[in-house]
């Protein structure tokens, strides 16, 4: 296997720490795993040298520019080990090292392994040392432009927004990523994220203006939920049935672009006009209309939830329903006693 | 022709109506998506094609076998986890006791020896011998040790120590950081609670500010991201929602957005869930996002709410069980994210997990079981918080509610420094 030919290649032409002599004076610490080891993993000999002279530095405390270049090559090894990575920081400023060149680091290791949770928290620490992040933006969407929703990505791009208060043009930056993919629910989020942080959603017409954008994109691609979660998203504080004109505008879709999520979000907005007790809307038709929907998407369009519609369903007839308690078997609900709870707290009997 | 035994969900004539729907507006997300489904739609077809009666099986020989060698051997395939090895032992330990093979005691009692030399001198276990505690090796390691529930076991956890460890990644705001000098996200706080609880060490003021932290993770899409801003992400919507129930605080959520989230997660035609709005299936979430069902199931009936199922939980249990048993295992043992990914521990534990959420509902009072394909596909019940079987958290609590609440010694929650 060409792979395993290539790794017993390298391991012959490497010149191991515990060979060369600026090392000499320092003992490796082989890993304590017992005498009957566990999940124990089957090294390389280059892994083996390199943690064994980490943990003979660490034993000792050593402050050093041998022990900084063992940590690269220790990260290079296992970039997730969490107690390298915080002997690095720890030595980039007991040696006053160039943090500058600390950033060009770190900006190639993340290009490289752009999923693992210590490098983003390393450029992160970084950055607040230096009080410098003009660079941030511009690395995160280089990232993004690879992976439009790498987790740790955005959260990198939030903070330093937050931190630094860099909002300007951000949401620009979104809607070229939703003209990109308008099923990218990551910037569907961001761009909740910029509106709540800059204007907020209570100004009428900042709330007109995304109520406006969403439904131009439903219109584009019907079938996006990320789109008709932000609809509703957006909607949930002042109410569905509310906006004035949403309901015509989402039942006129419904010819040219139907989808469970078209009918789903009928049953949002029905269900917010029976909460408020809307007096725009025939309470009796809302119920009415609720439960047909819910029949439909149970049985017919979302048939994967129909246990949550059939829920829906119950919920509604028992809050709003004129005639009996409703329960899910045919029999008269037993009065909850605590035995039917699955054990979950520490303190139940 | 008729069938003996009724036509598996994704063999169903209407089936193909559930593929995903494009619009005619191809993006990455719905090529990727498009990608995925034909992959299924060519495991379905193979398994037709060699089963005229599909009942789909667990391969639990294989499993086994896999997760014994593993136990014990990895290959260098694993340096990548050598700051996670509790992790493995967790992995490993749960999906045997679901599979309800018994661990050896000298096995068990070599797991207790190795996890107790990942303990470290200040509290909290790190992830490997000698390696800075960190929440997520902890969590691991404890949960291990209960699984185990020897004397032995319990007894490697030092409670005042690990009480300190909690102190020292306490934040003001009421959250918590992974290790010290390191990131915060709502997992942190899962782990806190998770370990916190089962030994018995949570103090007046250990959680202060913590469930209204994790309430500022909600968005507006009803999961939880992994700080206040973030996406919605079953992993850490599980987490947030787990430590809430821990605390005592899950009511503070909007449950109705929250359940609205995770049901809609499960995928029309796959059958498993994403973990994400508009992202791909994937096994592991057979756990972190089904696992919500039980939660909100008893957060919902707490709060006096009659008309919750009395026979399930609300999401498709037979398709989840149907995406892990035809498309989520690996012949030789072991199961994975989807077709055509490697098998690896993790995956192998959540699916496993997964799948007995789907299999069980109730409790031990009231229990309805579900399980797709043979009989001999059952795997224990676990435990929707802690995910490890009930008996072992019970066992776990009843033991270290006899030990008294350890009195904190070590430096007052403050902003750690942070290098």
């Amino acid at each position: 296997m060409p792979y395993q030919f290539y790794k017993l290649l390298f391991n012959v032409l490497v010149f191991y720490f515990r060979d060369r002599k600026e090392w000499a004076d320092l003992e490796p610490v082989p890993q304590d795993d017992g005498p009957n080891p566990v999940v124990k993993i089957a090294y390389s000999e280059k892994f083996t040298d390199v943690f064994d002279m980490f943990r003979a530095l660490l034993q000792n405390d050593e402050k050093s520019e041998r022990a900084f270049a063992l940590t690269t090559e220790a990260i290079d090894l296992n970039a997730a080990n969490y107690t390298v990575w915080h002997y690095r920081r720890v030595l980039l400023q007991a040696l006053d090292k160039d943090l500058r060149e600390e950033m060009k680091y770190i900006t190639a290791i993340i290009e490289d392994q752009p999923k693992n949770y210590q490098v983003w928290h390393h450029r992160r620490m970084v950055v607040e040392w230096l009080n410098d992040p003009s660079e941030e933006l511009q690395f995160v969407a280089e990232i993004l432009s690879q992976d439009a929703k790498n987790y740790h990505a955005w959260q990198h791009r939030q903070w330093v927004m937050q931190e630094y208060k860099l909002w300007d043009g951000e949401l620009e930056y979104v809607e070229e990523l939703l003209e990109e993919d308008v099923r990218n629910n990551s910037a569907w989020n961001q761009r909740h994220f910029v509106i709540n942080h800059t204007s907020g959603y209570s100004d009428s017409s900042i709330l007109d203006r995304e109520v406006q954008y969403t439904l131009k994109q439903i219109k584009k691609a019907p079938h996006n939920e990320s789109a008709w979660n932000y609809l509703n998203g957006i909607l949930q504080d002042g109410g569905l049935s509310s906006f004035p004109g949403l309901l015509e505008q989402v039942t006129e879709l419904q010819d040219t672009c139907s989808s469970p999520y078209l009918t789903a979000f009928l049953v949002d907005l029905y269900e917010d006009a029976l909460e408020t007790n809307s007096s725009s809307y025939d309470q009796q038709e809302m119920f009415n209309k609720a439960l047909e929907l819910c029949k439909f998407l149970a049985e017919e369009k979302d048939t994967i939830r129909r246990e949550y519609w059939n829920y829906v369903s119950r919920s509604l007839q028992n809050t709003y329903g004129s005639g009996d308690p409703v329960s899910a078997s045919s029999d008269p609900p037993p009065p909850p006693s605590s035995s039917q709870l699955p054990d979950m707290e520490p303190s139940d009997p | 022709m008729e069938e003996a035994s009724p036509p598996l969900r994704c063999f169903r004539e209407s089936h193909s109506s559930e593929l995903f729907s494009d619009d005619g507006v191809q993006t990455v997300t719905s090529k990727e998506q498009r990608k995925v489904e034909r992959s299924i739609q060519e495991v379905y077809s193979v398994y037709q094609q060699i089963h005229t009666s599909p009942q789909p099986a667990l391969l639990r020989e294989q499993h086994y076998h896999y997760l014994k060698k593993g136990l014990r051997h990895l290959s260098d395939a694993y340096e990548c986890l050598d700051a996670s090895r509790p992790w493995l032992c967790y992995w490993i330990l749960h999906s045997l006791e679901l599979l309800e093979e018994p661990v050896p005691a000298a096995v068990a009692s070599d797991v207790c020896q190795f996890l107790a030399r990942c303990q470290s001198p200040t509290g909290g276990f790190g992830g490997g011998p000698g390696q800075h505690a960190h929440l997520a090796p902890t969590y691991a390691a404890v949960n291990a040790l209960c699984i185990l529930g020897t004397e032995e076991a319990y007894k490697v956890i030092n409670r005042e120590k690990l009480l300190d460890f909690l102190y020292s990644v306490k934040q003001p705001d009421g959250s918590f950081v992974m290790h010290v000098g390191g990131e915060v996200d709502v997992r942190s706080a899962y782990c806190a609670a998770s370990v916190a609880s089962l030994t018995n060490i949570i103090t007046p003021t250990l959680f202060d500010g913590t469930h209204n932290w994790i309430l500022s993770c909600q968005n507006w899409e009803g999961g939880l991201g992994g700080v206040p801003g973030l996406e919605a992400h079953g992993g850490y919507t599980f987490c947030g929602t787990a430590a809430l129930v821990i605390l005592g605080k899950e009511h503070m959520l909007d449950l109705k957005a929250l359940l609205r989230w995770v049901t809609s997660k499960q995928m029309r035609f796959e059958g498993g869930f994403q973990g994400r709005c508009n992202k791909l299936v994937d096994g592991c979430y057979s756990f972190w996002q089904a696992g919500l069902l039980p939660l909100l199931h008893r957060a919902l009936f707490k709060e006096g709410d009659s008309t919750l199922s009395e026979s399930s939980w609300m999401f498709e249990r037979e398709a989840l069980q149907e995406y892990i048993l035809l498309c989520c295992q690996n012949p030789g043992g072991g199961l994975l994210d989807k077709p055509g990914k490697s098998r690896d521990f993790y995956h192998t534990c959540y699916c496993l997990s997964g799948l007995s959420v789907a299999q069980h509902f109730g409790n031990k009072d009231l229990h309805n079981e579900l399980i797709l394909g043979r009989d001999e596909n059952r795997l224990a019940p676990t435990h929707p918080v802690y995910n490890i079987c009930p008996e072992k958290v019970a066992q776990a609590i009843e033991h270290f509610h006899q030990l008294p609440v350890p009195v904190q010694t070590g430096p007052t929650p403050s902003a750690m420094d942070q290098s």
